[in-house]
C-alpha cells in the first residue's frame, strides 16, 4: 500500500487516496475551437509511461483535496506531492 | 503400546507436569504442552503422515516449522475444520483432531499410490500433455478426476463462527524473527528508545538459541535470548509477539504479519479474535528471518524417515523426542555432527556419512572424541523402506563426487540430511531487493536494499554467531540513533562458539549404475531430477518456464527446500552458473495466511457500510421489505398481508395516480453550492443554461462526462443568491462531488464557490399524486401552495408544525408531485404528519418498485437508461443542449458516430398480447427465426406493468428509434428461454405532453 504525502495532511496511506489519471494533461478552454485531433488528445489519448510519471490522486476520505503525485509508475517511487494550485517544475 | 516410547526423560522445554490427549486418523494419543502434532505424533513413533500430491507416495516429516512439505493435516477444532495445516506448526492442545489429506480409503492402504507404479506415465507436463484431448473429455472426465486426485485437504462449507481482526501499526523498527540476530537488534533498538516490533512466528522465541551449543555473556544461548525477551517484553516502547508471520513486504515498507492467537487453544477464548492481521508501517524493517536447511538430493529420498537434520535436533533438544533409534547422519558440512553429538549425548550411536574426505574442525573433533561413528568419502545412494526407512545403500564416493563405490546397505531408521544452508530471502525479495548469488555458501542473499529494509544474520548468509550478534547490535543501535537521535549503546556480550570448516559443495548423488531411482528435488509436488532433464530436453530454458511446466516450487511450501537444488540441477544441464539461472520470483504471503484472517471483519453485513434513512424505522414497523440501493437500504415495497413485490408496488403505484403517495427520497444525493460563481459552475457543468434561473426556481439538468456520455441527472434550486441546492441519483452521489471538487480546484480555480456534500442532511419525502396539493397545503396551512403561489418547479420555504421545510415543486413519478425536506433529526417527524394528515386523502407510502413504475411508464430516463453508454440524444434529452454556451462534454457530441442519423434512441415497447411481461436485459430483434447470430437492434433497458394502462410496458434503447416507432419487433431472452412478439411505441406512455405536473 501506498504512502502518500498529501500537501495539506501529511502522510497518509493509500487507502485514503482514489487515482485521477495523468496530471499533465491540460483541458482546452471553454469555448475556444479546437481540432479533432486536440480534442482526442485531451479526452483519451495517454503515454502510459513506464518510470516518472505526474498523475491526480484525491484525498477522497480526508481534506478532499486534489494533489499531483510524482511516482514511478514501476516501482511505485514517489519523489514529489503538490498541491492543485502548484505548478508542476 | 507404551505410549510416547520415543520421548526422552529430562531433556526438552515441553511441559511435562501437562500431559495432554489427541486424535489422529481416528486413533488416541498423548503428548504434552508445548508439542506440536508433529513432535507428538514422532513422540508416539508415527512416522506416516500423509501421501504425496502426484503419485500418493507415503510422506513422514521432513521438517519442524514453516518448511515442513509434507506434514499436511486437515484440522478439527471446537466443531470447525480446516485444510492444509502443518502438523510442525500446530500446536497441541487437549483433545486435538486431526486427519491425513490425499489419501483414500486410509493413509496406510491408498487406492491413488498406484500412481507410483504407473510414474512412467506421469511425467514433468503430463497435466498439458494428457489432458488437452479429446476436447470433450476435459468437461466430463478430467476434470472430476483431477478435482478428485488433487488439493490437500476440504475447506469447510460451514459458515466460520470465528472472529478475525485487522490491525494498523507503525513502528520506527519491525524486526522479523526472533533468533539471535532478531533478539540482538531489538534489544539495541530498543535501548536506545525506538518503537520496536519484534515478530516470531514461533510460540518460543530464541530461534536456533534454542538448540545450538553456544554461550553468550557466560549463560547458555537459551538462557541468554530468555533474559532480552523478558526484559524487551517490560519495555513501553516495544511490543513482542510470538506466533505471529510477516509474511508480506509491500510498497513503502508496508509490511503485513499474521498472528495466531487461538489457534493452540482448544477453542478461542469468549472477545478473543482467532487470528488477527497486522498492517504495519516501519521506518525500517530488519530481516532476521535466519535460514533453512537443504537437501541433499539421493534415491527415495522422500522415503518418510529420510529428514533435515536440523529438525532431527529440534525435536530431541526442544520436544525431547528422538525421530529414530539408528539414526544415519547424511552431511556435506558441520551441522549433521551437531545432530550426531546430541543423538550420542542420548545414548542413540548414529552414523556419520561426510561427503567430505578430511574435515577439519572442532565439531568434527569433538565427534570423533566421542567415538561416533564417521565415514568420511560416502554418501547415501538410496533409502530403501515403503512406509518407513529400514536401511539406507551407502557407497563411498570418488573425490570429484562422480563415481561411486561399491554399494552396501546398512540398517537405519530414519535419514537425517544435511546440504548446508538457505537463506530466507523472502522478504527481501519481496521488497524488491535484487539477491546476487553468494559463491561461499552457494545460495542467494539480498543484495543492494531497495526500500528501507536490512537483512541480518543468517538470512544475509553469515553463519558465525559472534559476527551476527555483532553486526545485529550494531544495525540496531545505528538505526534507532537515526531515529531517535539517542546515544545509548548497550554493551557487547562475549559470545563462544565452536569454530566450523567449510561445507562441500556437494548437493546430489549420482544414480548407480541400471538403477533409476526417483530423486526428489520438491517433496511436495512430486518434482524428480527426472523431470526437470525432461523438461530442459523438450525445450524449457527459462527457470520461470521449468518452473511452471513441472510445478518445481509451487506447491503451498513454495519450494522453501527444493528452490535452490532445482537451480543447481538446471544449471549444471545447462552447464550454466546459478547466478546465471537465476531464480524464480517471491511472492507473497510466505507461507499460507487464511482466508479469514484476509477478511477480517469484512464479513456478512460488515462487507460494506449500511446507510439507512432517518425514516427507517417507521418503515420496519410498517412492514417494508428493504432493496439495497448502492450503500442505503430503500423500501423496495410496504407489504400487506400475502402480496407479493408485483402485487404490492401495483398497489402502491396505483394510488400513486389516482390519489397521494408519499415516497422516502433521503438517499438522493445533495450538494450545497455557495459562492459568487454558483451560477457560472452549474453552467459549465450542466448542458442546459443557468444564468438566468431565479431565486426560488429548481431546474432539471443533465450533467456529462468530457467524453459525452451522460454522466447524472437531476434538478438545481436556487435558495438564494448565492446558494444552490443540487440533487443527484442516489448512485452518483459521491462521483458528482468529486468530479465538481475536480473542476474547481484544477480546471477552473478562478470560480469563486464552494460544493459540500448535505446528502445526509436532509431527509426528503416525495409526495406525489392528483391529492398531493390538498396535502400538502393541510401540512402547510400559512403557505401559498396554489398553482400560482407555488408552480411547477418552485421552490418555497415552509413551518411544518414548527419544524422548518424546504418544499420543492418537482415531480419524478409525472404526478403533481412536492418533495419536501426536513433537516434529518426531524425526518421522523416529518414523516408521520405526513402519513396522519393524509389520511383523509388515502396516502399511501410507496416504494422504489413503484417508484419505478411510474417512471418508466411516463417515460422518465433513470440509471438503466443513463448507464455509461448512452449520449443526450439517445435519451431524448438533445433538447437540453444549450446552442450558446459551451459545458463539460459538448465537443465530444460533434464526434461522428454521436451525430450518426440511425443513432440509438430510448423508446416504449408493448408486448403484442399486452399480458407478457418483458424481461429487462432482453434483445430487440427484427426477425426471430432469423440465424445466429443475431443482429441485435436494441435492448431492454427498464420494464413495469403499467398501471395507467394495465399492461406490460417497458424502455428499450433502440437503433434508429426515432423512426421505429409503430414497427413490430421481437424481443428475445435466450436466457428466459422467451421470444415476444412487440410493438415499438413512445416512451411517453402516459401523459406525453406532461400536462399533470403543470396541474
Amino acid at each position: 500500500m501506498l504512502y502518500i504525502k498529501c500537501p495539506h495532511c501529511g502522510w497518509r496511506s493509500q487507502n485514503e487516496f482514489s487515482y485521477g489519471g495523468d496530471a499533465t494533461v491540460k483541458r482546452p478552454e471553454l469555448g475556444k475551437e479546437v481540432t479533432d485531433q486536440e480534442w482526442d488528445n485531451f479526452v483519451y489519448n495517454r503515454k502510459s509511461l513506464k518510470g516518472k510519471h505526474w498523475e491526480l490522486w484525491q484525498h477522497l476520505s480526508g481534506c478532499r483535496q486534489w494533489i499531483k503525485v510524482e511516482r514511478d509508475t514501476a516501482t511505485h517511487e514517489i519523489f514529489n506531492t503538490l498541491k492543485a494550485s502548484e505548478e508542476i517544475s | 503400546m507404551k505410549t510416547q516410547s520415543f520421548r526422552l526423560e529430562n531433556v526438552g522445554l515441553i511441559n511435562r507436569n501437562k500431559k495432554l490427549s489427541f486424535k489422529f486418523n481416528g486413533k488416541f494419543y498423548y503428548g504434552y504442552e508445548g508439542d506440536t502434532l508433529a513432535s507428538a505424533l514422532i513422540a508416539n513413533g508415527v512416522h506416516l503422515v500423509g501421501r504425496s500430491f502426484k503419485y500418493h507416495r507415503p510422506r513422514g516429516f521432513f521438517g519442524a516449522g514453516v518448511d515442513e512439505p509434507y506434514a499436511i493435516v486437515q484440522l478439527y477444532r471446537n466443531g470447525e475444520t480446516e485444510p492444509n495445516i502443518k502438523a510442525t506448526e500446530q500446536e497441541l492442545f487437549e483433545g486435538l483432531e486431526a486427519t491425513s489429506v490425499n489419501c483414500w480409503p486410509s493413509v496406510n492402504f491408498d487406492i491413488g499410490a498406484i500412481n507410483n507404479f504407473l510414474k512412467i506415465f506421469l511425467p514433468a507436463g503430463f497435466y498439458y500433455k494428457t489432458f488437452m484431448w479429446p476436447k470433450s473429455f476435459w468437461f466430463k472426465v478430467y476434470e472430476p478426476f483431477i478435482r478428485k486426485a488433487a488439493g490437500l485437504g476440504v475447506a469447510s462449507i460451514k459458515h466460520d463462527k470465528e472472529r478475525y481482526e485487522h490491525k494498523y501499526e507503525y513502528c520506527d523498527l519491525l524486526i522479523a524473527g526472533s533468533g539471535p540476530s532478531g533478539l540482538a537488534s531489538a534489544y539495541a533498538a530498543a535501548k536506545n528508545g525506538a518503537k520496536v516490533i519484534l515478530a516470531e512466528d514461533k510460540s518460543r522465541f530464541g530461534g536456533t538459541l534454542l538448540t545450538s551449543e553456544v554461550n553468550i555473556g557466560n549463560k547458555s544461548g537459551k538462557d541468554w535470548a530468555e533474559g532480552i525477551i523478558n526484559e524487551l517484553r517490560e519495555m513501553p516502547n516495544v511490543t513482542v509477539k510470538n506466533r505471529s508471520q510477516v509474511f508480506g513486504y509491500y510498497d513503502h515498507n508496508m509490511l503485513v504479519m499474521s498472528e495466531r492467537i487461538s489457534d493452540h487453544l482448544p477453542e478461542t477464548k469468549k472477545f478473543h479474535p482467532k487470528q488477527r492481521l497486522w498492517y504495519i508501517r516501519a521506518k525500517e524493517v530488519l530481516i532476521s528471518s535466519g535460514s533453512i536447511e537443504r537437501p541433499i538430493v539421493f534415491g527415495n529420498n522422500d522415503t518418510p524417515g529420510v529428514m533435515l537434520s536440523s529438525a532431527a535436533k529440534e525435536y530431541l533438544k526442544v520436544y525431547g523426542v528422538l525421530v529414530g533409534r539408528n539414526p544415519l547422519i547424511f552431511t556435506n558440512n558441520d551441522s549433521g555432527y551437531e545432530t550426531a553429538i546430541e543423538f550420542k549425548k542420548n545414548g542413540v550411536e548414529p552414523i556419520i556419512l561426510d561427503t567430505r574426505k578430511n574435515p577439519q574442525s572442532e565439531i568434527v573433533d569433538e565427534a570423533k572424541n566421542l567415538g561416533i561413528n564417521i565415514k568420511f568419502s560416502h554418501v547415501v545412494v538410496a533409502a530403501q523402506g515403503y512406509k518407513k526407512v529400514k536401511s539406507a545403500d551407502i557407497a563411498s564416493i570418488s573425490d570429484d563426487k562422480e563415481q561411486l563405490g561399491n554399494i552396501k546397505n546398512i540398517k537405519c531408521d530414519c535419514i537425517c540430511v544435511s546440504g548446508f544452508w538457505t537463506p530466507t530471502i523472502h522478504l527481501a525479495s519481496q521488497s524488491g531487493n535484487k539477491t546476487k548469488f553468494n559463491e561461499d555458501i552457494d545460495a542467494f542473499v539480498p543484495g543492494t536494499s531497495k526500500q528501507n529494509e536490512k537483512t541480518l544474520g543468517a538470512a544475509n548468509g553469515v553463519y558465525t554467531l559472534d559476527e551476527t550478534l555483532k553486526s545485529s547490535f550494531n544495525t540496531g543501535y545505528e538505526l534507532s540513533k537515526q531515529i531517535t537521535n539517542n546515544d545509548n549503546k548497550v554493551s557487547f556480550p562475549n559470545v563462544v562458539e565452536k569454530k566450523s570448516s567449510v561445507h562441500d559443495k556437494f548437493w546430489c548423488v549420482p544414480l548407480p549404475k541400471g538403477k533409476n531411482y526417483k530423486r526428489f528435488l520438491d517433496f511436495q509436488n512430486d518434482v524428480a531430477v527426472s523431470d526437470i532433464e525432461i523438461a530442459l530436453k523438450e525445450g524449457y530454458r527459462s527457470i520461470e518456464h521449468v518452473k511452471r511446466y513441472t510445478t518445481l516450487g509451487m506447491a503451498t511450501d513454495q519450494g522453501k527446500t527444493s528452490n535452490l537444488n532445482g537451480l543447481q540441477l538446471v544449471s549444471k544441464i545447462e552447464n550454466k552458473v546459478v547466478p546465471n539461472v537465476g531464480h524464480t520470483t517471491f511472492r507473497p504471503p510466505y507461507t499460507p495466511v487464511s482466508i479469514g484472517a484476509i477478511v477480517g471483519r469484512e464479513i456478512g453485513k460488515h462487507s460494506k457500510p449500511t446507510r439507512k434513512s432517518p425514516m427507517h424505522l417507521w418503515h420496519e414497523k410498517n412492514n417494508a421489505v428493504f432493496v439495497d440501493a448502492g450503500v442505503w437500504l430503500r423500501p423496495r415495497y410496504y407489504k400487506r398481508g400475502n402480496e407479493n413485490l408485483f402485487e404490492g408496488s401495483k398497489r402502491e403505484a396505483k394510488n400513486v395516480r389516482k390519489n397521494v403517495g408519499v415516497c422516502d427520497v433521503t438517499t438522493l444525493g445533495k450538494i450545497d453550492i455557495k459562492g459568487p460563481d454558483a451560477a457560472e459552475l452549474l453552467n459549465r457543468v450542466y448542458t442546459n443554461s443557468w444564468l438566468k434561473l431565479p431565486v426560488g426556481k429548481a431546474r432539471y439538468g443533465v450533467m456529462l462526462r468530457e467524453d459525452g456520455i451522460v454522466m447524472d441527472d437531476g434538478t438545481t434550486t436556487r435558495i438564494s443568491e448565492n446558494h444552490y441546492h443540487m440533487t443527484t441519483t442516489t448512485a452518483q452521489a459521491a462521483n458528482v462531488l468529486s468530479h465538481l471538487e475536480y473542476y474547481l480546484q484544477l480546471v477552473w480555480p478562478e470560480l469563486n464557490v464552494n460544493v459540500v456534500s448535505t446528502t445526509e442532511q436532509w431527509a426528503g419525502a416525495a409526495i406525489a399524486g392528483p391529492k398531493s396539493r390538498d396535502l400538502l397545503q393541510k401540512l402547510f396551512p400559512n403557505s401559498d401552495l396554489s398553482n400560482e403561489g407555488l408552480p411547477f418547479m418552485g421552490y418555497t420555504e415552509g413551518d411544518l408544525f414548527g419544524v422548518k421545510a424546504r418544499i420543492f415543486r418537482i415531480s419524478f413519478s409525472g404526478e403533481l408531485a412536492y418533495e419536501v425536506n426536513v433537516e434529518s433529526d426531524n425526518g421522523n417527524f416529518m414523516w408521520e404528519k405526513v402519513m396522519e394528515v393524509g389520511q383523509e386523502f388515502k396516502i399511501q407510502p410507496y416504494g422504489t418498485e413503484a417508484l419505478s413504475t411510474l417512471r418508466i411508464e411516463m417515460g422518465h430516463v433513470a440509471g438503466s437508461e443513463l448507464d455509461g453508454r448512452t449520449i443526450p440524444y439517445d435519451n431524448s434529452l438533445e433538447g437540453l443542449l444549450s446552442k450558446k454556451k459551451d459545458f463539460i462534454g459538448k465537443r465530444s457530441l460533434s464526434r461522428k458516430a454521436f451525430m450518426a442519423e440511425d443513432r440509438q434512441k430510448v423508446v416504449g415497447v408493448v408486448p403484442l398480447d399486452k399480458k407478457t411481461s418483458i424481461p429487462e436485459g432482453s434483445h430487440l430483434v427484427k426477425d426471430s427465426n432469423a440465424p445466429l447470430p443475431n443482429p441485435k437492434l436494441g435492448y431492454i433497458s427498464a420494464s413495469c406493468w403499467s398501471v395507467e394502462h394495465d399492461n406490460p410496458f417497458s424502455l428499450a434503447i433502440l437503433k434508429d428509434g426515432k423512426k421505429m416507432i409503430g414497427e413490430k419487433l421481437f424481443v428475445m431472452s435466450p436466457l428466459k428461454n422467451k421470444i415476444i412478439p412487440v410493438e415499438i411505441v413512445s416512451s411517453h406512455y402516459v401523459d406525453p405532453k406532461g400536462e399533470r405536473v403543470r396541474s
